[in-house]
């Protein structure tokens, strides 16, 4: 209500009659176009209160991110430096990525596992949501709850559980590359089978009835009209396989043995020093990510638009 | 008259099976398997191996124990969940509602900082917040910190961190519920309730209440879980129960603990999952 | 029930009949029989109409035709073949879906063309052109599905369809999602269509306007039979049944006892009031029946009063309410009986209106009254009357 306890006449940012009382005259007949500075601030922020508290919460979140982009340009900490902060502008960690040789051996082997753990996650989560959305089977419930629980429990009971049942197994001696691969299928699959049922059971079933009337064998009506609707569903449920896969520690470091990836190489680093290269990685990993998402918001868009 | 028929057959089995042997295998079994390794005989050891003595004691040994860590998480997890809670439903309200044309891009904008490694964007917390920091000499300037008052290793780090962290997991179930809210309901609501706070309440929060109850699940669950928040910002004094198993499993080899702790933690989480749930009224959710 | 009879038997043995037939054909899910040992014959090029509320079957059996759903038993014949065990890309029966189906990802012009593609066809490109001209959508054929209007989607899902030059075209509530102005302009355009390629069309609907107003045999279906099939007319003026009576429009039904069967005329005893019906139109062979008089064939006058209706004449009716619609005035007359009859009277300007509480005396031509059976429900069929959508 600060606009009634404004004297000024023409102040008010709306101008409705609010309660019973009639306005009064104004001295001055002329519209006035400049409205008082104050009361429409005020009613602008009013307006806006959500959408500026939005996007601080958004600003907020990318304040690490910042930090990140930043330090991959600050010059090495010295060895016997603990402290982490910035030190000097310098080009040498984006110039010599590999300093650290072990760093780039880390990172690349997490890239082979995500990329083996998303191929094999998602042909079978995918095969395995057909199964739930489109056929009737004995289990089906046993099974949606298989697929559900992994989701729901903490990441370090899914890690404690393989490694007991890896020792159990006697296999406490080869951990290492394909036990943090079958953990890291196992994680991944429920995410996709998720993803690409609500796709699958968001289509109209209609549509392949439809290809089925317009003399479509059931291959044809399956390659031409199902797979290209529910691969957008397929192709999300990968990239999200990948960036988990990418990005596990907890159920990763469990299941090691002397086998080292990357956010257990950062893991290892944060304990003593941090070299600045992990940084080029991390801005690398956002930028990539986010052009990977507007590529496909792009694409989505042309194809909307025209042709 | 569009009803799914699901088809019979052999089918059905052939592509449930390599997904559903997979999660048995390494999802189901090895849960067994802890189960069974929380209840060896605490006396054994990597070298001389374990007997299985269905040594419940292991777990009135770990309550005893460590009550304190599996406390600690708990409230840790659940003041993050609110933290999350609250920031979340702001940005997922304003994407939702206000942001007009901008919609998609401000959702990416949510998701794109977590595409960066976990470990790296909790050491830039760890950096942000350091003694010598940016943010700790500001708070110092102004008093709200005294001079010999630190934010790293504290238990206010531990749960800004987790809030970071886990915040996307609750903005995105919130922003699918809101986005299906008719905004024109909210509207009409401003005209019922002359009050907009109780306009809110009446309409827009019981309709978001599915995204509500998703959204803290998936935020309080892994941050209940959770050591590298604990790990690298807290210290001795804010280790959750994730530090707890972790260095039980990798440095003191005790086993039997170890695994009798992941079991409490699981069925602490799944009891508050299915309690909450079944208050909540979205049952549709499991 | 009464379609056997519908059924020329000679034609049945005829192997060499180019139309669609349905024998005994029958649906059974685990609780319920949706279609009941149907049969029924589609003469080729005809406009026919399946008409019933929901749940009556009609969807079902259109399904069992274009081979989406399979039957329980019974065969389908379609000029001569028997398709009934055949897979629907097999058919020569195309589908126009209600929610139309158009494929997503696919344009106009690749959705048309999707049937002469799967069926390796030459000249895709002229024949879907010239389609997209009949359908008016010719500008529009590099569009998506999404980036149309309602009605152009539904005109491309008949185009898609059409396309294929099937024996049957199937169309299940095809206009069901438009809005009432469009859905009249597309029933004249389909009958315009439908008449230029002479395709043997079955129209599954809800709304008798529709089926009336396109089709030109109508089959009124109810819980898995076919309780009436006829032209649109002939159900109209002279209903079989109570169900008939009170879908297709709006009957009163008077109970009565038949007191003498001539070969000609048949009297009916009503609550002491003696009137005719022409025996063809008595479907009952009992002693006891409904009398049944549409209310737009009831005329109202003062008590005494002549009206031009000899034979029926009804005393000791008083008016309870009147309803001024512009074209008609609609009245309703409670009777000596108690019972409370509907009578709809043009508004010609030669006749006064009554009001609430007046006297009067109700008449009809006994041409236009028909006696139904007593047994069945006079209430049947009658609320999903003027639902619709």
């Amino acid at each position: 209500m600060t606009d009634l306890q404004d004297p000024q006449p023409g102040a008010r940012a709306r101008p409705v009659a609010q309660g019973g009382a009639p306005r009064p005259p104004r001295p001055t007949p002329t519209p006035t176009p400049a409205r008082a500075p104050r009361g429409d601030l005020v009613g602008w922020l009013k307006d806006h209160l959500v959408l500026i508290l939005g996007l601080l919460v958004l600003a907020y979140t990318f304040v690490p991110i910042a930090v990140v982009v930043l330090m991959s340009f600050n010059q090495p900490l010295s060895e016997q430096s603990k402290i982490y902060q910035f030190q000097g502008f310098t080009l040498d960690n984006w110039l010599n990525p590999c300093e650290d040789p072990s760093m780039c051996e880390a990172l690349g082997r997490s890239i082979e596992i995500g990329l083996l753990a998303t191929l094999v996650a998602t042909v079978l989560g995918t095969l395995a949501a057909f199964a739930m959305v489109r056929h009737e089977f004995v289990g089906r419930s046993t099974s949606n709850l298989l697929i559900f629980l992994p989701m729901a429990a903490p990441e370090i009971v899914l890690g404690s559980s393989l490694l007991a049942m890896f020792v159990a197994s006697g296999l406490a001696g080869q951990l290492g590359f394909w036990t943090i691969l079958v953990a890291h299928i196992m994680f991944c699959l429920s995410f996709v089978v998720v993803t690409v049922r609500a796709r699958l059971a968001g289509m109209d079933d209609n549509l392949e009835q439809a290809a089925m009337d317009l003399y479509a064998t059931p291959a044809q009506t399956f390659w031409r009209i199902t797979f290209p609707l529910v691969f957008p569903g397929i192709l999300g449920a990968a990239l999200l396989s990948f960036s988990l896969s990418f990005d596990d520690f907890i159920i990763t470091n469990l299941n090691s043995g002397n086998t080292t990836t990357f956010p257990m190489y950062v893991y290892g680093v944060s304990r003593r020093t941090v070299p600045m290269q992990i940084n080029v990685i991390g801005t690398v990993m956002i930028v990539v990510s986010i052009a990977i998402v507007v590529a496909g918001e792009l694409n989505n868009r042309r194809r909307r638009v025209s042709l | 008259m569009a009803e799914t028929t699901r088809r019979k057959g052999r089918v059905g089995y052939l592509l449930i099976l390599p997904g559903g042997l997979w999660l048995l295998l390494f999802f189901a079994f090895p849960f067994y398997s802890l189960v069974a390794t929380s209840l060896y005989d605490p006396s054994g050891s990597d070298f001389r191996g374990y007997e299985m003595s269905y040594a419940f004691g292991n777990y009135v040994d770990v309550i005893r124990d460590y009550w304190q860590p599996m406390l600690r998480s708990l409230l840790y997890g659940a003041t993050a969940t609110f933290f999350c809670l609250v920031l979340g439903y702001v940005l997922a309200y304003a994407i939702a509602f206000k942001s007009g044309r901008w919609k998609v891009l401000l959702l990416v904008l949510v998701i794109a900082p977590f595409f960066t490694s976990f470990l790296i964007r909790t050491l830039s917390w760890k950096l942000l917040l350091a003694d010598d920091g940016f943010v700790v000499d500001t708070l110092q300037f102004v008093h709200i910190l005294g001079a010999d008052d630190r934010l790293l290793a504290t238990p206010f780090a531990v749960v800004a961190g987790l809030t970071y962290n886990f915040l996307p997991f609750m903005v995105l179930p919130l922003f699918a519920s809101l986005d299906k809210i008719d905004y024109r309901l909210i509207e009409a609501s401003g005209d019922l309730y002359a009050n907009p706070v109780r306009a809110f309440f009446k309409v827009t929060w019981p309709l978001s209440l599915p995204g509500v109850v998703s959204g803290t699940l998936l935020t309080f669950i892994p941050a209940v879980g959770d050591f590298i928040n604990a790990e690298i910002l807290g210290n001795t004094n804010t280790r959750m129960i994730g530090n707890v198993i972790q260095s039980l499993f990798t440095d003191a080899n005790d086993y039997p603990a170890a695994g009798a702790l992941s079991v409490i933690l699981m069925l602490m989480i799944l009891a508050m999952v299915i309690v909450y749930v079944r208050r909540a009224g979205t049952e549709e959710l499991l | 029930m009464s379609q056997a009879a519908e059924i020329d038997p000679a034609a049945q043995l005829d192997a060499a009949y180019d139309g669609l037939r349905l024998a005994g054909l029958t649906k059974s899910f685990a609780a319920f029989t949706a279609v009941d040992d149907l049969d029924l014959d589609v003469p080729r090029g005809s406009f026919f109409a399946l008409l019933g509320p929901s749940g009556c079957g009609k969807t079902t059996t259109l399904r069992m035709v274009a081979g989406l759903d399979s039957p329980t038993s019974g065969t389908i014949t379609l000029a001569g073949q028997d398709i009934t065990r055949s897979k629907p890309y097999q058919r020569p029966v195309n589908t126009v879906f209600q929610s139309y189906a158009l494929f997503p990802h696919l344009d106009i012009f690749e959705n048309v063309a999707f049937g002469l593609r799967r069926r390796k066809q030459r000249d895709v490109e002229t024949q879907v052109a010239d389609m997209l001209d009949l359908v008016e959508l010719g500008s529009q054929a590099r569009k998506r599905p999404a980036q149309l209007s309602g009605g152009q989607q539904q005109r491309v899902a008949l185009a898609r369809a059409l396309i294929n030059k099937p024996e049957v075209l199937l169309l299940d509530e095809p206009l069901g999602a438009l809005d009432l102005k469009l859905r009249r302009s597309m029933q004249i355009e389909l009958k315009r269509i439908q008449t230029e390629v002479g395709l043997t069309f079955i129209h599954v609907t809800h709304d008798q306007e529709e089926a009336m107003t396109m089709a030109d045999t109508v089959a009124v279906m109810n819980k898995g039979l076919i309780e009436q099939m006829g032209a649109p007319a002939e159900l109209y003026e002279n209903p079989r049944s109570t169900f008939v009576a009170n879908f297709l429009g709006q009957s009163n039904l008077i109970a009565g006892t038949i007191t003498s069967r001539a070969s000609d005329v048949v009297t009916v005893d009503m609550h002491g009031i003696t009137v005719s019906v022409p025996t063809g139109r008595t479907h009952t062979d009992g002693d006891a029946g409904w009398v049944g008089i549409r209310p737009e064939k009831v005329l109202i006058g003062e008590p005494g009063e002549e009206l031009d209706a000899p034979g029926n004449t009804i005393p000791g009716g008083v008016v309870t309410d009147v309803s001024f619609v512009g074209v008609s005035t609609q009245y309703l007359v409670r009777m000596p009986w108690g019972q409370e009859l509907q009578v709809f009277q043009q508004n010609t300007g030669r006749v006064r209106m009554f009001r609430v509480g007046e006297s009067v005396e109700l008449s009809w031509r006994p041409e236009y009254a028909f006696v139904l059976d007593q047994s069945q429900d006079a209430s049947a069929g009658a609320q999903q009357v003027g639902v619709d959508g």
